[in-house]
């Protein structure tokens, strides 16, 4: 029961704070910590980026290698995201395989990537059924100071929109790679925005203190608003969701959730565009 | 794509239309050896749960000093797919397991049993779409039956985008050529979303009235779950009658 004593005491003390709109490490409840986005920081990668969200660091790597398709989509590359939580980022983190917190986030990354249509897999193939492109994403977990889930899904867009993949050149039914560097075929700008429930309240962007001590977290995919070629708006849409923990949420809170998520999915993916803007 | 799964006048390819559930049909307590079981046929779906606990937990440094640990499973057997599963969990089983008992443990009283673990077994023995929705909502009823009290029934259904419609309980085709899939787990009597995933695309309009539909879809099955549930009573009461 001790162990409970002190995040009970924590709670209490968020949630009155929470009652004048504010949080324990100064900000508002819809103010995310600082976001830093460094590019390029790993060289023999075709593509790397490391966020700093507050203090939380993640890098992601990512590499391309030629390998066989899936059977049912012979034609389309591969795109595969893994998460690594080193255990040097969190005392409660311990090695050997993939827990199922590790699992959940890699797959939650995976989806927003994936369902925002971001990576043309249909460019990624080589020979039909035989050889395409695979995209490994690989999001190494590295100090863990909260909102894991948005620090990761954002090192694993810059690294991705910075990327360059070598090129495959075929001769009959060899391939050889060449060292050039090609662009990846991408599509789209998917930003994640995770906030946590405590009491009814919602938190942007919460700290390791305030997970400790949620409800439940509810995270959110938006699409980027896009011009099609005739010149007409295309609106930014929803491509993922995903609740965590054992809290609840009611119908109504989730729509303010989103809407929330929502304005600062743009905040945030204007800090990736100018980024990427530089540095791609 | 081939085939259309909506008709012009709005019938999907299995004769439903857009706001129709499948057939629904839920049965307790069927197993000796758990302490609650419950089995659904939900479409093609036929999904078994086993409730075992509260019993004392293994190893003994899991146990919680003020509540019962609660842990799911959620296993696909190999034969319920077209193309055979791998019995070894896979990463999306990982996952489903964690999301499954995190829409199942706000509903349980466990801070009646410290000490003890409650182990909810669901094994997919034939899965045709919106599995993780006819697990939770299967196993909120093994729960009832193993006795442990509950705030509320869980209720599960997932609504899906196909061919520009919003449609209601998602089956196995739909899902996979359609343009998006949201499950919700709900406790009516609470008005608590437990669990809400999605993937694919909608308009921002759209997603807010997914929500909507989602609430009505749940509320469609907490009706079927109670019902079961007074079916299920109402034998044991008239069985152990015969006896005494």
């Amino acid at each position: 029961m001790t162990d409970r004593i002190v995040p009970m005491v924590i709670k209490r003390q968020v949630m009155e704070l929470a009652e004048s709109g504010k949080r324990t490490d100064g900000r508002s409840l819809t103010e995310a910590r600082p976001l830093q986005i460094e590019t390029g920081v790993i060289d023999k990668a075709e593509g790397s980026a490391t966020v700093l969200l507050g203090n939380t660091r993640v890098t992601t790597g990512v590499k391309f290698e030629i390998g066989t398709p899936f059977p049912d989509t012979p034609n389309d590359g591969v795109m595969s995201v893994s998460a690594e939580f080193v255990p040097f980022a969190s005392p409660e983190f311990e090695t050997g395989p993939p827990d199922e917190n590790s699992v959940e986030l890699a797959r939650v990354v995976d989806r927003g990537l994936r369902e925002s249509k971001l990576l043309d897999t249909s460019k990624l193939c080589i020979i039909p059924g035989k050889k395409v492109w695979i995209a490994w994403v690989d999001i190494y977990i590295l100090d863990h100071c909260g909102n894991l889930i948005d620090a990761a899904a954002l090192s694993a867009l810059c690294a991705l929109l910075t990327s360059k993949m070598p090129e495959a050149v075929l001769d009959g039914e060899n391939v050889t790679v060449k060292e050039n560097k090609l662009p990846v075929p991408l599509r789209d700008v998917p930003v994640n925005v995770t906030l946590a429930k405590i009491g009814d309240k919602l938190f942007v962007d919460p700290s390791l203190e305030e997970e400790e001590v949620m409800d439940c977290r509810l995270s959110i995919t938006f699409t980027q608003e896009k011009t099609e070629e005739d010149g007409t708006v295309v609106p930014g849409k929803v491509c993922a969701t995903q609740k965590g923990f054992s809290g609840i949420l009611t119908p109504e809170e989730v729509k303010r959730a989103f809407e929330i998520a929502k304005v600062k999915s743009q905040e945030w993916r204007k800090i990736v565009n100018s980024v990427v803007k530089t540095n791609g | 794509m081939n085939t259309k799964l909506i008709s012009d006048d709005g019938i999907r390819y299995d004769g439903r239309k857009i706001d129709e559930l499948r057939p629904i049909k839920f049965q307790l307590g069927l197993l000796k050896n758990a302490d609650g079981s419950a089995y659904v046929e939900w479409g093609r779906n036929k999904i078994l749960v086993g409730v075992m606990g509260p019993r004392e937990s293994h190893p003994k440094h899991l146990a919680l000093a003020d509540r019962c640990l609660i842990r799911a499973r959620y296993h696909m057997a190999p034969f319920s797919v077209e193309e055979r599963k791998s019995p070894a969990p896979s990463r999306r089983e990982i996952e489903l397991s964690k999301v499954v008992r995190e829409a199942l443990e706000p509903a349980i009283f466990s801070e009646f049993f410290p000490r003890t673990t409650i182990d909810i077994f669901i094994e997919i023995l034939q899965a045709d779409g919106s599995t993780r929705c006819a697990a939770i909502s299967t196993a909120a009823l093994a729960l009832t039956d193993a006795g442990i009290p509950m705030r509320d029934l869980v209720s599960a259904i997932a609504v899906g985008k196909v061919e520009g419609k919003i449609v209601m309980d998602v089956a196995d085709k739909e899902d996979k050529e359609g343009d998006s899939d949201m499950p919700m787990a709900y406790m009516p009597s609470k008005n608590a979303v437990t669990l809400l995933q999605m993937d694919g695309q909608v308009t921002h309009e759209e997603y807010l009235q997914c929500l909507d539909m989602l609430k009505g879809g749940c509320l469609e099955v907490y009706k079927k779950q109670k019902e079961a549930l007074e079916e299920h009573f109402k034998k044991s009461i008239s069985s152990n009658g015969e006896e005494a």
